[in-house]
């Protein structure tokens, strides 16, 4: 191959590679660009927190939206995903003859990871979700704008509400999912599996400690204000029109369970290890 | 000396990206005249408006309401300066999860602390003021047809007395009657409160009926103002195809203008 041709196929390859070279930099640019814009939304609510006018009634009424009418389905998740481990424990562990952890990888389970970690994505479906379209909405139709020229600030009237109930419903609504999701383990325990019931409750005593329950409901703390945050967040910003809103909604459920997750390792690691 | 102009703007620019939306936009409105700003769809319109409300930062330039500098103002004079401001949004912008009352009595009620008996009271003031009565007052936004939902929001607008009112298509999307009687309303209103108006719209009825000064809108730039009286004898071929309503003219085909300037 000569010197010339080689050269040409190198010209015909620079077009391609450069647009290669800005897709990638585009997509960093935008990751790094959301998460600033989310830390400075995240740092701007907790300041609006803090200082008044605080809307309480606002506050309860999201008490009540984001806590109570969550309540059947963080429950319903608990019991089942309760039934299913003592279920799936022992098809397992009666090979080694090792019936009686059950209860121990039951309550361990449901009150260190799975309690929070799956309430917090229902919650994220069913509140994150809902918050990112109604604030989007009326992002849209400029009723943002109009609490503004009312001189309200929107931070203080939508957002703030929002997150203080987050983070203050979602504890409660796991300790609830806890009580719940052990009384799974132990209903199919003793009626499917044939166990004691004293001896499932001895058991799950005895292997219970303070720390898992209070590490659950503060990984919960963190999941609930993650989740409101992100509803908050996108909704805030959400673009124009329908389109705008749907986005909005998708982007507040999917980031909130991203950072769930991320979060729910983070916590792991710090109250563990 | 002449009177200082309630709202002074000079040289404001704001760029989306690479979009330059306005490009020195400079405008004096006399304190308790009415300005309407006309021009097509996308020339700057909104967002002049909005710069001047706060909604937007503008990126360079100078707006003074009263003699205080509003671009790159502190969030509290801004927040002090929109207590002055009432606003009649395009779509209403109604919070649909509060009744019409309480709507209308919002600004009363977390903006000047009055209490909500008190605010109520007002706010069936207002509403009357609209032609509008207590029989809606409990009604929520979404129960209301579009005319209404527009007197409802001008109550809102008016409801805190301020001294400068925006208009932002105040006709848009209602018909021809209730265009006029919107229309009237705004008359009304704002000789009543003696406020200063600023309306944007590309509604020629309704801008002959509003303005008592009109200001003309093209690629970011204000390209004739002058008194209402004179919008037919403007000079401007700009302003002349806008408010004839001509397909053809310099808006549409710059380069016949170029042209014939030539």
């Amino acid at each position: 191959m000569t010197m010339s041709s080689a050269i040409k196929i190198l010209e015909q390859k620079v077009p391609l590679l450069k647009n290669m070279c800005q897709a990638i930099g585009h997509s960093i640019l935008n990751v790094v660009q959301a998460l600033g814009g989310i830390t400075l939304f995240a740092l701007d609510t907790i300041r609006h927190c803090l200082t008044p006018p605080i809307f309480l009634r606002h506050i309860l009424r999201q008490f009540i939206d984001i806590g109570y009418y969550s309540l059947p389905v963080v429950g319903m998740t608990a019991l089942f995903t309760g039934m299913v481990l003592a279920l799936q424990s022992y098809t397992g562990f009666s090979r080694f003859n090792a019936e009686s952890a059950i209860a121990s990888v039951v309550v361990l389970s449901i009150t260190r990871e799975l309690s929070p970690v799956l309430a917090g994505l229902m919650v994220a479906g069913r509140v994150g979700a809902s918050i990112a379209a109604e604030i989007g909405t009326m992002r849209v139709t400029e009723q943002i704008d109009a609490l503004k020229t009312l001189s309200v600030n929107p931070m203080k009237y939508l957002v703030v509400p929002r997150v203080v109930a987050g983070a203050i419903m979602l504890p409660i609504l796991v300790l609830i999912g806890d009580i719940i999701g052990v009384y799974g383990g132990y209903i199919v325990s003793t009626h499917v599996l044939g166990f004691s019931s004293g001896s499932y409750l001895y058991q799950t005593w005895q292997v219970i400690e303070e720390m898992d329950v209070v590490s659950g409901l503060v990984k919960a703390g963190v999941f609930g204000f993650l989740v409101t945050l992100m509803g908050c967040y996108h909704g805030y910003n959400s673009g124009r029109g329908a389109q705008g809103v749907g986005t909005a909604t998708t982007n507040a459920v999917v980031t909130a369970s991203i950072l769930i997750l991320i979060f729910n390792y983070l916590l792991t690691q710090v109250f563990f290890s | 000396m002449t009177m200082r102009p309630k709202i002074e703007m000079r040289g404001v620019t704001k760029s989306f990206g690479t979009k330059h939306v306005l490009q020195g936009v400079d405008l004096d409105i006399p304190v308790g005249s009415s300005m309407v700003i006309i021009g097509g769809s996308g020339t700057g319109k909104s967002v002049t408006l909005k710069c001047v409300l706060g909604l937007l930062q503008a990126d360079s330039g100078s707006i003074k309401v009263d003699g205080v500098e509003v671009v790159g103002a502190s969030t509290r004079t801004r927040e002090e300066m929109m207590k002055k401001f009432g606003m009649l949004f395009q779509g209403g912008a109604l919070f649909d999860s509060l009744p019409i009352w309480y709507n209308v009595a919002f600004g009363l009620i977390h903006g000047k602390d009055v209490s909500k008996k008190e605010a109520r009271h007002l706010a069936i003031e207002k509403l009357e003021q609209v032609g509008m009565g207590e029989t809606i007052a409990d009604l929520y936004p979404a129960e209301l047809s579009g005319g209404m939902q527009k007197r409802v929001s001008l109550a809102r607008a008016i409801a805190t007395n301020p001294e400068i009112i925006f208009f932002d298509e105040p006709t848009t999307g209602l018909d021809p009657i209730m265009a006029d009687v919107i229309n009237d309303l705004i008359v009304q209103c704002v000789k009543d409160l003696g406020a200063t108006a600023l309306t944007i719209t590309h509604d020629m009825a309704s801008a002959r009926k509003i303005a008592d000064h009109v200001a003309m809108i093209h690629q970011g730039k204000i390209i004739w103002t002058g008194p209402v009286a004179d919008l037919d004898q403007s000079g401007s071929p700009y302003v002349d195809q806008f408010i004839n309503g001509r397909a053809s003219g310099p808006i549409t085909d710059p380069q016949s203008e170029l042209l014939k300037s030539a």
